[in-house]
């Protein structure tokens, strides 16, 4: 890993990963569509609604992988501090806060004709909607300080203190009972859901996964270069002080 | 090299404390975080009638019970317990005997007054003709009968 925590080095192997993250983000997303707009079957309990689940289960499981992302990446930044390490956590916090919404815009709208309501404040709902928050707090911290070493540290201290929450709304509808239902994908004794149902949802899931890269991949390019410029910026002033602070310097001695 | 193992035992340390903490502060308040109670906590906490809750369980076969008026009466079970509710007012399109219910009310002498009832549904999800076979081939392991539309009308 230390060797692509060299930016250069990092940028070149995103130029040759960024194509192959795009068109495998479109071929997933049409596939994925098709099945699960047209070729899938309806539900025996829940018929056509049951179509909000590609994309509300997808984004829910990348709000987690990206909150995961995220903390792993304020950890390797605190302790190893790599200098692509805040960057990476800076540019996955907003993608992540945007799929923990679309992941709430949908259940919410999924909850209505099956549950008859848009909100409930069970555990899991609760949780999920703490998780939002925390991806708004980290960036509000994130940009809250003139000089943005600090702001990358305590923003990273926040976001490993608020990983406590992803094992609790994994976990969530286990320990508690709740009105959303338990896991259905990843359970001891195989998936609940029907073979037909599953492809266009895992098809989904690589979509959602491929645009997190490719995503990332851009956001990523964009703070290196406001790295860069910032850099420059503080080379000129100091450059600029330093013209006008010799004569008078020469003039007094 | 030092100073990184140090901080890394630190923000270790950190979390496996914070994890602890988090752990024991949801056990202590697990009871508010539960969002329902079953028909056995019901009996053993015997609330008041003033105690607004969350009742939560499946509606009993046969139980379902339409006197007019928009009244609906049924019985919220566990299997080892059960309350009557009464409800006024429409109930969601996946209400059915045998399906995952949640009502919110208060306990009246023994019977619920539900001011709003919600469906929960179970996490199987499969076409309508893989449960018909599943039903006829008698492995049948969910709560609700399958199709709603056939008990909608038996309960009526």
């Amino acid at each position: 890993m230390h060797h692509f925590a060299n930016p250069t080095r990092f940028l070149r192997l995103a130029d040759r990963i960024q194509p192959w993250a795009a068109s495998l983000t479109m071929a997933f997303v049409l596939s994925g569509l098709y099945f699960a707009l047209l070729s899938s079957p309806a539900d025996y309990q829940q018929g056509e609604t049951v179509r909000i689940m590609y994309i509300h289960v997808p984004a829910a499981w990348m709000a987690l992988f990206c909150y995961t992302a995220l903390a792993v990446s304020c950890a390797a930044a605190l302790i190893w501090k790599h200098p692509l390490a805040s960057l990476a956590g800076r540019a996955t916090a907003p993608i992540g806060a945007c799929f923990t919404l679309l992941a709430l815009v949908t259940g919410s709208l999924w909850g209505k004709p099956m549950w008859g309501t848009w909100w409930v404040w069970d555990a899991r709902l609760t949780s999920v909607l703490i998780l939002f928050f925390l991806y708004l707090g980290y960036m509000a911290l994130n940009n809250a300080f003139d000089d943005p070493e600090r702001g990358h540290k305590a923003s990273a201290i926040l976001a490993l203190v608020g990983f406590i929450n992803v094992p609790i709304i994994k976990f969530s509808v286990d320990w508690w009972n709740t009105l959303h239902q338990p896991a259905s994908v990843i359970k001891m004794s195989g998936p609940a859901i029907h073979s037909s149902m599953l492809i266009p949802l895992f098809l989904m899931a690589l979509a959602f996964k491929a645009y997190f890269v490719w995503v990332l991949l851009i956001r990523m390019r964009g703070e290196i270069n406001a790295m860069k410029v910032r850099a420059l910026r503080m080379r000129q002033v100091h450059d600029a002080e330093q013209n006008r602070s010799t004569p008078v310097a020469s003039e007094a001695g | 090299m030092k100073r990184k193992h140090r901080r890394l035992t630190f923000v270790g340390i950190a979390l496996l404390l914070l994890g602890a903490a988090a752990a024991l502060v949801l056990a202590a308040f697990e009871d508010n975080i539960v969002f329902f109670y079953s028909p056995t906590d019901l009996t053993e906490k015997k609330p008041g009638p003033s105690q607004r809750l969350r009742l939560g369980g499946l509606v009993e076969t046969g139980s379902v019970k339409k006197p007019g008026g928009g009244i609906i009466i049924f019985k919220i079970t566990d299997t080892a317990q059960s309350v009557e509710v009464q409800y006024k007012g429409i109930v969601p399109d996946l209400f059915r005997e045998g399906q995952g219910v949640v009502a919110e009310g208060r306990l009246m002498n023994g019977v619920f007054r539900a001011d709003e009832v919600l469906a929960k549904h179970d996490e199987n999800y499969m076409p309508p003709e893989v449960a018909e076979a599943l039903k006829k081939a008698g492995q049948w392991k969910g709560d609700g009968k399958g199709n709603g539309h056939t008990d909608k009308g038996k309960a009526k």
